[in-house]
């Protein structure tokens, strides 16, 4: 059993005690990381003592071990799940391999490259949430926003543990630059667009934990498939945790489209100046916001088209979704996949090496495990008796990054023009006005057991503790 | 999943209600609340049986292979995987149907089993009365689980807290033959010939096995099946104490029967203990568990241990009864009384050693169905011919009843106790009752 260590300054499970350079290394960047939460962790937070979930093991019993915690006092640390001294590569050229447990020489900039890109989302997160907790709609929520932000800090830790471990100097360099650079800044700004975008009202950090953590755990399941096994069980234990995240979106969404619903019936309306005036979110602004956070998501997936893609599959680096539970060679040398375009106004499609569209099928798994949660949203209508239905936009919907970048398409797949894009853009994406209205109704409810207006309470309580728990006490 | 008997009839009884004699099987099944679910696949890695699995729209457990060891409940990040229905085996909710609900099915006041609870009362009001069956009302209190199982949920008061799924499918441990003995007489009539009974000790050389008297581990054989898929587990019961096979030693063993033949007769190698019969020393095994934490013995030293098995469901009872042995100079003062039922004296796992077991230190019966030129003598026979012991037995608050074997036995076996206890003035119901409740009536059978 995997024992995570708390007798020392970081806890671990990799013997860190037996390795002085490395411990030393990390323990430096600790004081780093603690001021980098001061400065950028949840705001007028540090006091709290917070309901909140740490692993003490990494076996099941043991990872989801619930008590009050002030968040600067979390026992960030390096948890990696159990190995296995058999693990084979399972797929691209290296497949039947056995799997490396130190980087290789000929993949060390890409290895570098895929750690970094992963680790800069985690603290990036934390930065374009550090505001919400002003504005909950209640403790539980709170709480909730605050079990997110301390496993991203977490993910932080997997990821530096890798750069100090395994990347010497080179590591080390980019260990401290994931705490230097800024959600939104335009001098130093986070790697990945969506992550400098800015999470203002708790509609967006539901769509943001919904869409954009959904995306986390793809490519942290894509990863978790690597043959370099430390990136693999650093991952794969990762997972367990954003599962979390994707919950507080799934049904922080899902409890808002439960409110308005009612409210819909309570007044017999689907007027959204009446709604507005009842003070609930209407469902086509709701359906504004899905527009922006699924298209601005899908981007994070990379080109359609890309040879990195190919090299990191067929490398054995990164994996797809579910690589061991599917049935081909794992090699995919030979086959197409199909990519669309756009010819003459029109979007076609056309086969690719697969290899070259590894990116598009991560892509578009994610797509339809969103799909599916979208439905189960369309469901809490179904029930309410209301017809109308939420979708997710065509994936040329929005782009700015692969084939479709600068070409207009409208949510139903069409490629308009410059004009009718113009003319419908407030039509298809959040306003500067939704968002002013959404940003109108987040007060701060924070009593136990009570719900802003425009939420419903959750079916239960975290860790099956009362809803009205007090789930953070303020001191 | 081991399924649990409850309810069930004596024949008398089956007349009465004029019903047929089959057992009710009675699961408590696992479900996953589909609206409070997010489908994040947690549930499914964590398994360490693989029981659950799921479909574009849901996530859902099997119910012939979740054993309800609670491992993917922490886990899971929403509570939906925390919803349990008492159902009849034979109305389980199949995968299939899981996959196409939108929500949970509503719960009925008095769980799922409306024959059973029905059965439940009838065995009060017949047993008691020997009269009139009424079916439980609608406003009668809440189902209670506990009444529906043949033998208790809750171990002993006394029994040592036990570790389970140390070690799961994804993260196993490896242990080292270090002794594969066969038990039973080659001798046997070449006529029908018997299945060979393995001893088979394995070492976990530096890695944690705590295991207790009543646990079982879990064995994955190496290969895979006709398509392709790992061969599950199987599971077997530990036969030697909480020490160790060898007292001080990191090891245990389980005592496994080769089997040639499935239940039809027919001729078929099982995949497991034919893998384990041919081991050698030296060889490595992989293993996962322990499992079980309701099987176990009392620990109070005046305890007494009636145990009744059959074949290899003698494995539990040669854990419990060498603990015993061993812990006897240093004050255990409670008495062991064992019947041991197997065809013949050929077939019995562990006959020299348990002939030479002192007398006062456990009562033996043995009972054999098969020795030719005599009749057939089960367990239960046995048992009726020791009856005024073993009502003493029953009388004594410190007694803790162990039923191990072939499914067949255990409507035998509490047959024979319900007539012991109500030729000697001990009202059975009551008295079931309280053992099950108390932790000390306890039924595996397979």
């Amino acid at each position: 059993m995997s024992t995570i260590n708390y007798s020392e300054k970081i806890p671990n499970n990799v013997n860190l005690a037996d390795d002085r350079a490395l411990q030393r290394a990390l323990e430096q960047w600790q004081p780093n990381f603690l001021s980098w939460w001061g400065d950028m962790g949840p705001d007028g937070s540090h006091g709290f003592d917070v309901y909140l979930r740490t692993a003490v093991s990494v076996e099941p019993g043991g990872w989801a071990h619930f008590d009050y915690v002030k968040m600067p006092d979390y026992r960030w640390g390096i948890f990696l799940s159990p190995g296995d001294a058999q693990r084979k590569i399972h797929f691209g050229e290296h497949k039947g391999e056995a799997a490396w447990q130190e980087v290789p020489g000929e993949h060390r900039a890409n290895l570098r490259r895929i750690i970094v890109t992963q680790g800069d989302t985690e603290p990036a997160s934390v930065e374009q949430q550090r505001h919400l907790g002003l504005t909950a709609p209640s403790m539980y929520d709170l709480r909730n926003l605050f079990q997110v932000n301390v496993e991203e800090g977490r993910h932080l830790w997997a990821m530096v543990y890798l750069l100090h471990r395994y990347f010497g100097r080179d590591g080390r360099e980019e260990a401290e630059a994931l705490l230097e650079r800024r959600s939104g800044d335009d001098d130093n700004p986070r790697i990945l667009g969506a992550f400098n975008e800015r999470t203002p009202d708790w509609l967006a950090f539901f769509m943001f934990t919904y869409f954009t953590d959904r995306d986390g755990k793809f490519q942290l399941s894509a990863l978790a498939e690597s043959g370099f096994d430390p990136l693999a069980r650093t991952t794969k234990f990762m997972l367990t945790e954003e599962a979390h995240h994707m919950f507080v979106g799934e049904s922080g969404v899902s409890r808002i489209v439960q409110r308005t619903a009612q409210v819909m019936n309570e007044l017999n309306t689907d007027d959204v100046a009446e709604l507005r005036a009842a003070g609930v979110i209407d469902l086509p602004t709701i359906q504004r916001y899905l527009n922006f956070h699924y298209s601005v998501t899908i981007d994070l997936f990379g080109a359609d088209h890309s040879s990195n893609a190919a090299t990191f599959y067929n490398s054995g680096l990164k994996g797809r979704y579910e690589e061991t539970k599917r049935d081909d060679d794992h090699r995919l040398t030979g086959q197409t996949y199909k990519l669309l375009d756009v010819e003459g106004g029109k979007l076609v499609e056309r086969d690719v090496p697969m290899l070259n569209a590894m990116n598009e099928v991560l892509r578009d798994d994610y797509i339809a495990d969103s799909v599916a949660g979208v439905n189960r949203w369309n469901k809490v209508l179904d029930k309410a008796g209301i017809g109308v239905r939420l979708t997710v936009p065509h994936k040329a919907f929005n782009r700015q990054i692969g084939t479709f970048a600068g070409v207009r398409v409208a949510p139903d797949g069409r490629v308009v023009s410059e004009a009718e894009w113009t003319a419908n853009a407030s039509a298809w994406l959040a306003t500067p006005e939704d968002r002013a209205y959404v940003a109108s109704l987040m007060g701060r409810v924070v009593e136990p057991g009570k719900f802003a207006n425009w939420i419903a309470p959750p079916p239960m309580g975290i860790n099956r503790q009362p809803i009205e728990f007090e789930y953070v006490r303020f001191n | 999943m081991r399924s649990l008997h409850v309810g069930e009839r004596t024949e008398a009884e089956s007349v009465i209600m004029n019903m047929p004699a089959a057992p009710l099987e009675v699961l408590r099944q696992h479900l996953i609340d589909p609206e409070i679910c997010i489908r994040c696949n947690t549930c499914e890695e964590t398994c360490p049986i693989d029981a659950i699995t799921h479909d574009a729209s849901n996530y859902v457990v099997k119910p012939d292979v979740c054993n309800g060891c609670m491992a993917c409940v922490a886990p899971c990040p929403t509570g939906a995987i925390d919803n349990w229905r008492m159902m009849s085996k034979a109305q389980a909710y199949s995968i299939d149907v899981q996959f196409t609900w939108d929500e949970l099915p509503p719960e009925k006041p008095n769980g799922d089993i409306e024959d059973a609870s029905r059965l439940a009362s009838a065995q009060d009001s017949v047993s008691a009365q020997g009269a009139h069956i009424a079916p439980r009302a609608a406003d009668e209190p809440a189902f209670d689980p506990q009444a529906l199982m043949r033998g208790s949920i809750v171990p002993p008061w006394s029994a040592a807290r036990p570790y389970v799924n140390l070690y799961t499918h994804q993260a196993p441990v490896t242990a080292t033959v270090v002794g594969n003995y066969r038990l039973t007489d080659e001798s046997a009539p070449r006529a029908a010939p018997p299945a060979p009974i393995h001893h088979i000790v394995l070492d976990f050389g530096s890695m944690p096995f705590p295991v207790l008297e009543g646990q079982s581990i879990g064995i994955l054989p190496p290969g895979t099946t006709h398509d392709g898929k790992r061969h599950h587990a199987r599971q077997y019961s530990i036969a030697s104490p909480r020490n160790g096979e060898r007292p001080g030693y990191n090891n245990l063993s389980l005592t496994v029967k080769r089997v040639t033949h499935d239940h039809e007769g027919n001729a078929a190698a099982g995949v497991c203990s034919n893998y384990l019969c041919d081991l050698k020393k030296g060889d490595t095994v992989t293993v996962i568990g322990p499992f079980g934490s309701t099987f176990l013995m009392p620990n109070h030293p005046n305890s007494h241990l009636l145990m009744i098995c059959t074949g290899t469901g003698a494995a539990p009872m040669r854990a419990m009864t060498e603990y015993r042995r061993r812990r006897r100079l240093s004050g255990a003062t409670g008495k062991l009384m064992l019947f041991f039922g197997a065809r013949t004296k050929e077939e019995l796992p562990y006959f020299g050693p348990l002939t030479k077991l002192p007398k006062d230190f456990i009562d033996t019966n043995l009972a054999f169905s098969r020795t030719p030129g005599q009749a057939k003598r089960y367990v239960q026979d046995a048992m009726r011919e020791r009856a005024a012991d073993v009502a003493q037995l029953l009388k004594d608050d410190h007694t803790h009843v162990y039923v191990c074997g072939l499914r067949g036995m255990e409507e035998g076996v509490l047959q024979a106790l319900q007539e012991i206890a109500d030729a000697h003035g001990l009202r059975w119901p009551a008295l079931w009752e309280r053992l099950k409740r108390e932790g000390r009536l306890h039924l595996e059978t397979y």
